[in-house]
């Protein structure tokens, strides 16, 4: 069972562009039995290979601006950083819907742009 | 590579990084859209580059949770990479074969589960 959530989280991965964490966790967790931050540090290493083995494609397919992701990826710890001092700051609760709103307003705004596409 | 864009890239690596950092979600929720609407990019150009901004992203992160904490379970991780690994293989020749547009609906799709997700936890 992990092993097709695995599959499908990769998968899900490879068609959106992210690292497929969000299926990997559930999976380590529920049956592998890891806990929450053992899953968690678990899937980050799993999500490295996914990610390196999908850029490669993506390369290969002409898809990836290899300089402009190196910018951004090495410009994220700061971010992390600055993440998890909010989170001392402010209430999850507070942060957690802030995130749920955001995701939604971005989720119309795609869905906007691609029906408004030729 | 104008400064304009170079702040702009420093800005979405920020930001990827401040919600990793907070919801322990991937930076590819917040790079690919972002990606979209400040570059223009294509769908496939955007989460392509976001992949590989990933890997870099994850290095960092493995090395802290690994090096600091020691909580990485790295047998078990790397058996499930390779299923995990030829999931992402068949995710992106998908990809291919699908319009942008339908790659954009996909990612919306991601977003409402993930919202869904944070307001019942």
């Amino acid at each position: 069972m992990a092993i097709l959530i695995c599959v499908a989280g990769g998968c899900a991965g490879g068609l959106v562009g992210v690292g497929g964490g969000v299926l990997f966790v559930p999976a380590l967790t529920i049956f592998i039995g890891l806990d929450q931050v053992e899953a968690e540090s678990t899937s980050l290493m799993m999500i490295v290979i996914v990610a390196l083995v999908g850029a490669i494609r993506q390369n290969g397919y002409g898809n990836v601006r290899v300089r402009e992701a190196i910018i951004i990826g090495v410009l994220s710890p700061i971010g992390v950083l600055i993440g998890v001092a909010l989170s001392n700051e402010v209430s999850e609760r507070v942060l957690q819907l802030s995130f749920a709103a955001l995701a939604l307003f971005i989720a119309a705004q795609l869905v906007r742009r691609a029906r408004a596409a030729p | 590579m104008s400064r304009d864009e170079l702040l702009k890239l420093a800005a979405i690596g920020t930001v990827a990084g401040i919600f990793s950092g907070l919801f322990g979600v991937g930076g590819g929720t917040v790079i690919v859209p972002l990606l979209i609407f400040w570059f223009a990019y294509g769908e496939r150009l955007a989460t392509g580059t976001s992949l590989a901004a990933i890997v870099v992203i994850g290095i960092f992160g493995t090395l802290a949770q690994g090096g600091i904490y020691g909580n990485v379970h790295v047998l078990t991780g790397l058996l499930l990479t390779i299923p995990a690994a030829v999931g992402v293989v068949i995710g992106t020749a998908i990809q291919q074969r699908i319009s942008q547009q339908a790659v954009s609906y996909l990612f919306a799709i991601l977003l409402v589960a993930i919202a869904i997700e944070l307001i019942l936890s």
